[in-house]
């Protein structure tokens, strides 16, 4: 039908076509798959929300006499930052505390501050005191150094997130008999209300299921800036069980993103205090998905009333790792307000933003459109994924 | 019949006087208390749902100012911050009235002031600090 370098030329004459994945469900329901992905050149897709395994690496400009923070101590507003790579190498994680934070200690812990707000700080523009204590060699004879600094002070500062983006997630109940906190939010007792973390129809992997068209390379959209898939995420699940329109049953395949912090902004990054959890950093996500085929327009069809999550328990069988079949949901069902569950009506609460998942798939449209952003071919598949031939 | 959603500011020489118990026999009213704290020597605090005919709930009201009660309406006590808000709505599944809800529109939140009961539910389950009480 079309190649990424078609859609890269069209992108720069700028006569390039694109609709967010929401549009598309329409178009296809009008026109069909086959006049939709005549049609459309890119599908845009967006989701926004907590994304635990998120974090920064950077490099510290040295002062005279230099330090070597490798195997020392370094804290950013006091919060641990990891200091086991070279001299002014240093990674500071999003769930990251302070030494004195009670956590979970004066119970359910409120967690205010950590990594995630030290990262929101710097995109903001603020200076953070960066904190740090070395042995001392020959070449790095300095043992203290204290600074504050704002991310232009820094040689370079990037986002790097081992595991982002789940294509499909749980929704989570409570079956037991007191309120539960969870990186899924609040539970009430006795299934008081169903928690999910998904835009639906709108998620980046979810609109290509079976990742024929994204693989290691595929430059996104992240957190408001530019950024790239490096590597499948952390507990990709290469070969799940698949269910109608090829959807995974259960939460499968993720990706490992990179980015430069600066260029982001704090519309589409933000830090997050999970009540009785930790801390998080909410992220903006974006995959555009380049309309190769017309199977890949059918699979950017898929509405939010055939989307289905499965529901699972997190007082007992989450924690304890067991499976139990307790039904599925559509997402249609979970944006009306209440689901059925064992004839009980449950309200239910998202933590990922479709208002925002639509702003971000929105504003990659803008971006493709107005030739600010190119797409790529994927270097190599993820594991499990065929790349389609046309790409 | 009028009903009126009310924060009664008690000052310390009142925390003896049996207020509620004179709005609903002097003055035939319905008091359902949501929520009450009392701060020794400083103040109580009360919000009321009053409901009665129109005179009564004047007279009542009439009652209580003459008696240095501050009377105020709720919509100042439990506060949604929209530039913290980043709309995921995760509040609205803990909330036992409908005070929040989304648009099924624009999935944005919609926080509805008036029908809020003051439970506060909503600020442990909100990660980015949008709610937050007054009271």
């Amino acid at each position: 039908m079309r190649s990424i370098e078609e859609i890269n030329a069209k992108i720069k004459s700028g006569k390039v076509v694109v609709a967010t994945a929401e549009e598309v469900v329409g178009l296809v329901k009008d026109k069909g798959v086959k006049a939709a992905a005549r049609q459309v050149d890119v599908v845009t897709t967006g989701t926004f929300g907590p994304m635990c395994s998120s974090g920064m690496y950077f490099n510290l400009k040295q002062s005279t006499p230099k330090i070597k923070c490798g195997g020392g101590r370094v804290t950013v507003d006091g919060v641990t930052a990891y200091a086991g790579w070279a001299a002014a190498d240093i990674c500071l994680g999003c769930t990251a505390l302070t030494d004195d934070d009670p956590r979970n200690a004066v119970y359910p812990g409120l967690f205010k501050f950590g990594g995630a707000h030290v990262i929101q700080k710097l995109v903001e523009g603020q200076k953070v005191k960066l904190e740090a204590k070395a042995y001392g060699t020959d070449c790095y004879p300095r043992k203290e150094y204290s600074a504050e600094l704002g991310l232009e002070d820094f040689n370079s500062a990037v986002l790097f997130n081992p595991r982002n983006a789940y294509q499909l997630y749980n929704v989570a109940i409570n079956l037991g008999q007191k309120t539960i906190y969870t990186y899924m939010g609040v539970l009430k007792p006795r299934i008081g209300n169903a928690n999910y973390s998904t835009t639906g129809a709108l998620s980046p992997l979810l609109n290509d299921p079976k990742l024929r068209t994204l693989g290691i390379g595929t430059r996104i959209f992240l957190g408001g800036g530019q950024g790239y898939i490096i590597w499948p995420g952390t507990q990709h699940v290469a070969e799940p069980k698949r269910g109608e329109h090829d959807l995974p049953l259960t939460p499968s395949a993720t990706v490992a993103v990179i980015g430069d912090l600066r260029g982001m902004n704090v519309k589409y990054l933000r830090a997050a205090s999970l009540t009785g959890y930790g801390v998080s950093l909410s992220l903006g996500f974006g995959l555009p998905i380049p309309v190769v085929d017309e199977e890949v327009m059918a699979f950017c069809a898929i509405s939010d009333a055939e989307i289905t999550y499965p529901i699972v328990d997190y007082s007992e069988n989450y924690p304890l790792g067991r499976v139990a079949d307790l039904g599925r949901v559509s997402m249609a069902e979970l944006m009306s307000g209440s689901i059925e569950i064992n004839g009980k009506k449950v309200p239910t609460g998202c933590l990922a933003s479709r208002a925002v998942g639509r702003q971000v798939a929105l504003e990659l449209k803008q971006m493709i459109s107005e030739g600010r952003f190119l797409l790529t071919r994927p270097v190599a598949p993820l594991p499990g994924a065929q790349l389609a031939a046309a790409l | 019949m009028a009903k009126k959603k009310l924060v009664l500011s008690f000052p310390p020489r009142l925390i003896q006087e049996p207020v509620t118990y004179n709005l609903i026999r002097q003055y035939d009213l319905q008091v359902n208390i949501l929520r009450a704290t009392v701060h020794p020597r400083e103040r109580g605090r009360m919000v009321v749902e009053l409901q009665g005919s129109k005179k009564s709930l004047d007279q009542g009201l009439a009652y209580l100012e003459e008696q240095g009660v501050q009377v105020d309406t709720l919509v100042q006590e439990m506060r949604h911050y929209d530039e913290r808000c980043v709309h995921c709505t995760a509040c609205t599944a803990v909330c036992p009235t409908d005070a929040l809800t989304v648009d099924s529109q624009t999935r944005e939140l919609v926080f509805d002031a008036s029908q809020c009961i003051m439970c506060e539910s909503c600020i442990a389950a909100c990660s980015y600090g949008a709610m937050e009480s007054q009271f």
